[in-house]
């Protein structure tokens, strides 16, 4: 068994709203940033993982986006980064 | 176990909040309200099961997605597939969607803002296990308090839906019709609450338990709580 480290990148669908990214991009012209626009807030999930294999681990991690970390009626989501431990 | 007393069985998760009023309306209405515990795999003879609303584990990671994968859900989930009346109520409600008892999620309000007023819901059918009292068409007064009630499902699963007439309850006006300006959080097709295939399995938004006292408010939720003590008599599910 080997550990391994997952990050997942949990976002809202293209065309739902997304209060949160609207309240940031309201707030950045105060600091000057006039030129931003489609601010999105995600969530971003840090894990470690004991599996057999990299194939594994990452055939369980997508389950467990699909099952938990996401709502795929709503989300879409991205596994960012592995690193073998 | 009374012979015309119906037990419903209230969930309490950590940071459910209308657990004890659903329970106080069941005893209001003549039922015997039973309190079931997150952690439990005890429906305790439970003959009808209510997810209440409420701000479960914190609505950390999204409203509703932790406890659907409480101990106690797999019982409710099993109920369920006997055929036995289940209820949820608004975070209930949301409760149902992501353990995927009911189709669909709820996301923000359209408004970004928390509402907490009466609206006016049109039954759409009677053919569920809190509908039996009520006629298609039907306006009854119930209030809604929510920040995250908007209805969206995907398109496989709003043609299903609307094809298989799941709608339980839409916005309208107090007169049955149904437009934006009835509509208070957005809610795809103004859709209120929704039903199973079976239709035993029943989430919507507004409160029913908040509305079967005269004393203090609207009692368009009695008609939800008399259907739901004659289904759970007519003892599916146990």
């Amino acid at each position: 068994m080997s550990t391994f480290t997952f990050e997942v990148l949990v976002s809202l669908k293209n065309g739902l709203a997304d209060p949160q990214g609207k309240a940031v991009e309201g707030s950045l012209p105060a600091l000057g940033w006039t030129n931003v626009s489609n601010v999105r807030v995600g969530k971003h999930v840090r894990f470690d993982l004991e599996a057999t294999s990299e194939r594994d681990a990452r055939e369980q991690v997508e389950d467990m986006a699909r099952r938990l970390l996401s709502n795929p009626v709503i989300e879409d989501f991205r596994i960012l980064a592995t690193e073998g431990a | 176990m009374g012979v015309t007393t119906p037990r419903i069985g209230v969930v309490t998760f950590p940071g459910s909040l209308d657990d004890r009023d659903a329970l106080r309306a069941v005893e209001l209405m003549g039922g015997e309200g039973v309190s079931l515990w997150h952690a439990d795999h005890d429906l305790r003879d439970v003959q009808a099961v209510i997810l209440p609303g409420g701000y479960s584990y914190g609505d950390y990671l999204r409203c509703g997605a932790i406890a659907a994968h409480a101990p106690i859900m797999q019982e409710v989930a099993g109920f369920a597939d006997r055929g036995g009346p289940v209820l949820g109520i608004c975070n209930g409600f949301q409760i149902l969607c992501e353990s995927g008892l009911l189709p669909g999620a709820l996301i923000r309000n359209r408004s970004l803002r928390f509402i907490c007023r009466e609206v006016w819901l049109r039954v759409e059918t009677a053919g569920t296990v809190v509908t039996g009292d009520l006629t298609p068409g039907e306006t009854i007064r119930i209030p809604i308090k929510h920040g995250e009630g908007q209805f969206v499902a995907t398109d496989d699963q709003l043609a299903r839906i609307e094809g298989e007439g799941l709608v339980v309850f839409r916005y309208s006006s107090r007169d049955g019709v149904t437009g934006d300006e009835h509509n208070p959080n957005g809610a795809t097709n103004h859709i209120a609450g929704v039903r199973n295939a079976q239709g035993n399995v029943v989430g919507l938004m507004p409160h029913p338990e908040h509305a079967v006292d005269p004393d203090v408010g609207p009692t368009g939720g009695q008609a939800v709580f008399a259907s739901l003590f004659a289904s759970a008599m007519a003892g599916a599910g146990a």
